[in-house]
C-alpha cells in the first residue's frame, strides 16, 4: 500500500535530497582541503582530488535544485521562492530556512566565481573561495535545525560523519595555514 | 584567433611566481612537463601538437595557482632574455 | 662637430662637445660634483621645448647612435623608447639601484655627475611624452641627487616632475619589474611578465625603465648627435661605457672608457696588476670568468669577448690573483647569490640553494657528486621568474670551465688558495 501522498512524497523527497547534499557537499570539502594538502597518501594523484572536489561540487547543485523545488512546491509548508536566497523570508521555521538560504547564497558566489576563475584572476577566486568555509556550517545547522529527522538513527549517523570529516580537514588546513604561512618575498 | 594563425604556435607556459609545485600539470601533461628535484614543472618549448590542444586548454584551467598559459605565436623565451623589460 | 642639423642649433658656440674621454664623469678628481651652472657650461644646454616630430627625431637620432642598455642586458636603447613612447600616459624610471656588490660605475656617476644623470631622465621624459621621471638611487647618491634635484626645482630648470626615490639594496632589487614593485609596494622582489613594465608598470602606465649610465649617453646624444657618438667604441659597440675594475690591481677604480678597449689598457687605468693574475671575472656576478692571459689583449666588447664565452655585462672586471682559489670565490659568491633569491619561484628558492650547496662541496674540498651538481644546473637554468637563476648558473658553468685544473686538485684534497677578492656583503639570513 502507497504510505506517500502527493504532499508526503515531496517532503520526503526534499528531506532525503538535503541529506544527500549535504554528504555531498560535505565530501566536497573534504576533497578541497585534500587537494590543496596534497594529502597522504602520497600516491594519489592531487589532480584527481581537485578534479573530483570539483566535479562533485558541480554535482552538488543539482541535488541542490531539487531539494530546494520539492520543499517550496510541497503545500503542507509555506516557505516561498524568495526564501531560497533571502534570509528571514520564510514564516516556517524562519532561522533555519534562513541557514538554508545562507548557504545557498556563498555556494553560489562560490560557482560563478570558481566556473569565471580564470578571467577573475585568482586573488579574486580565491577571496570568494574561502567563504565556502562559512557556507558548510550553515549548511550543516540548516540540516539539523530545519527537520525533525536527526531522531532517526542513520540520518544521525550520516550528519555525525560529515561533522567528523569536515571537521578534520578545517582543523589540517588551519594546521597547515599555520606551520606554513603564505611566502612574503623580501617583505 | 585571426583566421590564418597557425594552431602549431601554441606553447605551454608557466607564471614561476604563481607555481607552488603542486605538480598537476605534469600528471595531465607527462608529454610536455615534468618535475624538477623540488617538485615544480619543466615545461617543453616545443609548440603544442593539435592532439595535446585540448588537454593543455584543460590543465590551464585547472591549476590551483591559475599559472599556466597558453602562448599564441611567440618565439621561445627565456627568463633571462631581452623580452623582460 | 657637424651632426644633425636641427640638433646643435641650441648649443652656445663656446661649447664644444667633450672631444675625448672623459664624456660622463668629471674630468678632474673634483671633491664635490659641478653645480648646475657648471655642469652647463661645461656641456651646454640641452635641448628643450620638444615638439613632436623633435622628440621623434631625438630617438630617431639615438637609434643611429646605437646607444644600448649599461645595465647589463645591452638593450636597443630607442627600441625601448619607440615602445614606450607609444603608450599612454608613460613613466620615466631612472634605475640607479645597482644591487651588484662588485660594481660601482652608476653610484660613481650619480655621486659625480647628478645633473647629467637628471638631464637624461628629463630628455628621455620629454622623448616618450612622459610627465613625471622618478630617479631611484642607491642610498650612497641619495643626498647628491637630492640636492641637484633641489637646484634644479629652484630654477625652474624642467617641465617634467623629478621625484626621488632610494632603491633596495637587495641583489635583485634592480631588475626593471622589482624596482616598480619596490616604488609601490616596498618589496624589491620581480613580478609576473606578461605584460613587460613598458606596458605597464608604475600604477599600470607604461614605464621606461633604464640604468642611469644609458641615461646620461642619452642626454649627450641629445645634445651632440649620432656621430658624435660612435666617434668612440667600434662601429657594432659605439660610444663610451663606465667600468668597474677591483681585484688584484693597485688601484681599483670606476673609469670611463671606449667600447672595445684592449681589457690589458682597462686594468692599467686601475694602475695595472697587484700580483700575477690567473682569471678575470668580466661583466658582474652574472658575468664570466676568462683565463688572464687569454683575455688580456681582447677588446673589453660584446664581439671580442664572445668566443670566450663572455661580455661586458655591467661593466665590471675582477683580477683574480694567482695566489686565490677561483672556486671558493665562486662558491662564496654563488652562496651570496642563492640567499639573495626573492623566494618567489620553487626553481630559485630551492634549487639555486641546492646548488651553491654542491659549489661550496667542490671548493672546500668536502665530498661532492658533480653529476647531481650538473643534473641541477640542466634543471634549474633559465627557469624562474626572472633572469636571477640564469645568471648564477652562467657563473658557475665559467667557473667550471676556467678553473679545472682546481677541480682535480680538490678532487685529490688539495687547495690552491684562499678567497676574499670579491665583494660580498654580509646579510642577515632569511
Amino acid at each position: 500500500m502507497s504510505a506517500f501522498s502527493g504532499s508526503q512524497a515531496l517532503w520526503f523527497v526534499s528531506r532525503a535530497s538535503g541529506l544527500v547534499l549535504l554528504a555531498a557537499f560535505s565530501a566536497a570539502v573534504v576533497l578541497g582541503v585534500a587537494a590543496r594538502l596534497g594529502s597522504a597518501p602520497k600516491r594519489w594523484s592531487r589532480l584527481a582530488l581537485g578534479e573530483l572536489h570539483r566535479t562533485l561540487a558541480l554535482f552538488s547543485i543539482s541535488f541542490l535544485g531539487l531539494h530546494v523545488a520539492t520543499a517550496i512546491r510541497d503545500p503542507y509548508v509555506t516557505i516561498g521562492w524568495a526564501a531560497t536566497v533571502l534570509p528571514f523570508a520564510s514564516p516556517y521555521r524562519t532561522a533555519a530556512i534562513s541557514l538554508g538560504a545562507l548557504a545557498v547564497d556563498i555556494g553560489g558566489a562560490v560557482l560563478i566565481t570558481s566556473l569565471a576563475r580564470q578571467r577573475l584572476g585568482y586573488r579574486g577566486w580565491r577571496a570568494v573561495h574561502w567563504l565556502a568555509y562559512l557556507a558548510w556550517p550553515a549548511a550543516f545547522a540548516h540540516s539539523v535545525t530545519a527537520g525533525n529527522d536527526l531522531r532517526i538513527w542513520w540520518v544521525a549517523l550520516v550528519e555525525e560523519g560529515c561533522a567528523f570529516a569536515v571537521a578534520t580537514a578545517m582543523v589540517a588546513r588551519l594546521l597547515c595555514w599555520w606551520r606554513v604561512p603564505p611566502e612574503r618575498p623580501l617583505g | 584567433m585571426t583566421a590564418g594563425t597557425s594552431q602549431d604556435t601554441v606553447r605551454l607556459r608557466v607564471d614561476f611566481i604563481a607555481c607552488d609545485g603542486r605538480g598537476l600539470c605534469a600528471e595531465a601533461l607527462p608529454e610536455l612537463v615534468t618535475l624538477d628535484d623540488w617538485g615544480f614543472p619543466i615545461i617543453s618549448d616545443r609548440t603544442v601538437p593539435p592532439w595535446l590542444l585540448a588537454d593543455a586548454r584543460e590543465i590551464v584551467r585547472a591549476c590551483p595557482k591559475l599559472a599556466l598559459r597558453l602562448d599564441r605565436g611567440q618565439p621561445a623565451l627565456r627568463a633571462d632574455g631581452p623580452g623582460a623589460w | 662637430m657637424k651632426g644633425n642639423a636641427g640638433l646643435s642649433e641650441h648649443l652656445p658656440q663656446a661649447v664644444r662637445p667633450p672631444g675625448t674621454l672623459p664624456r660622463l664623469l668629471p674630468a678632474g678628481a673634483g671633491a664635490s660634483p659641478a653645480s648646475l651652472a657648471g655642469h652647463l657650461a661645461r656641456y651646454g644646454p640641452p635641448p628643450a621645448g620638444l615638439g613632436q616630430r623633435q622628440r621623434e627625431s631625438l630617438i630617431a637620432e639615438v637609434a643611429r647612435a646605437g646607444l644600448t642598455g649599461r645595465g647589463g642586458a645591452g638593450y636597443p636603447t630607442a627600441r625601448k623608447l619607440g615602445a614606450v613612447a607609444a603608450g599612454r600616459a608613460p613613466v620615466v624610471l631612472a634605475n640607479g639601484t645597482e644591487g651588484e656588490p662588485a660594481s660601482a660605475k652608476d653610484k660613481v656617476l650619480m655621486t659625480r655627475s647628478p645633473q647629467l644623470v637628471l638631464d637624461g631622465a628629463v630628455l628621455a621624459a620629454e622623448m616618450v611624452g612622459a610627465r613625471q621621471a622618478v630617479i631611484v638611487v642607491h642610498p650612497a647618491a641619495r643626498r647628491i641627487i637630492d640636492d641637484a634635484v633641489a637646484e634644479r626645482a629652484r630654477a625652474r630648470f624642467d617641465q617634467v616632475r623629478i621625484r626621488v626615490c632610494t632603491a633596495s639594496e637587495r641583489f635583485v632589487a634592480g631588475q626593471a619589474s622589482a624596482v616598480v614593485h619596490w616604488i609601490e609596494q616596498g618589496v624589491p622582489a620581480p613580478t609576473a611578465s606578461p605584460p613587460r613594465v613598458s606596458e605597464r608598470g608604475l600604477r599600470g602606465a607604461p614605464t621606461l625603465v633604464q640604468n642611469v649610465e644609458t641615461l646620461a649617453h642619452l642626454a649627450l646624444i641629445a645634445r651632440y648627435g649620432a656621430a658624435w657618438f660612435r666617434a668612440l667604441g667600434t662601429p657594432a659597440e659605439p660610444g663610451s661605457m663606465l667600468v668597474t675594475v677591483l681585484g688584484a690591481v693597485r688601484e681599483p677604480v670606476c673609469a670611463e672608457i671606449a667600447a672595445g678597449t684592449p681589457v690589458g689598457q682597462v686594468l692599467d687605468l686601475a694602475d695595472g696588476r697587484s700580483a700575477p693574475l690567473q682569471a678575470l671575472l668580466l661583466g658582474g656576478y652574472f658575468g664570466d670568468w676568462v683565463s688572464a692571459t687569454v683575455a688580456m689583449d681582447r677588446p673589453f666588447s660584446a664581439a671580442g669577448l664572445a668566443d670566450l664565452g663572455a661580455g661586458t655585462g655591467a661593466g665590471v672586471i675582477a683580477a683574480l690573483p694567482a695566489g686565490a682559489c677561483g672556486l671558493k670565490e665562486t662558491a662564496r659568491v654563488v652562496r651570496y647569490l642563492a640567499g639573495e633569491s626573492a623566494g618567489q619561484c620553487g626553481p630559485c628558492r630551492f634549487g639555486l640553494d641546492a646548488i651553491a650547496g654542491q659549489v661550496e662541496r667542490l671548493a672546500y674540498g668536502r665530498s661532492a657528486d658533480p653529476g647531481l651538481l650538473h643534473r641541477w644546473l640542466g634543471q634549474v637554468d633559465g627557469r624562474g621568474g626572472c633572469a636571477h637563476p640564469a645568471g648564477v648558473i652562467r657563473l658557475i658553468r665559467s667557473s667550471l670551465r676556467i678553473f679545472d685544473a682546481e677541480l682535480r686538485q680538490h678532487a685529490m684534497g688539495w687547495c690552491c688558495g684562499t678567497a676574499s677578492v670579491l665583494p660580498v656583503p654580509q646579510r642577515r639570513t632569511r
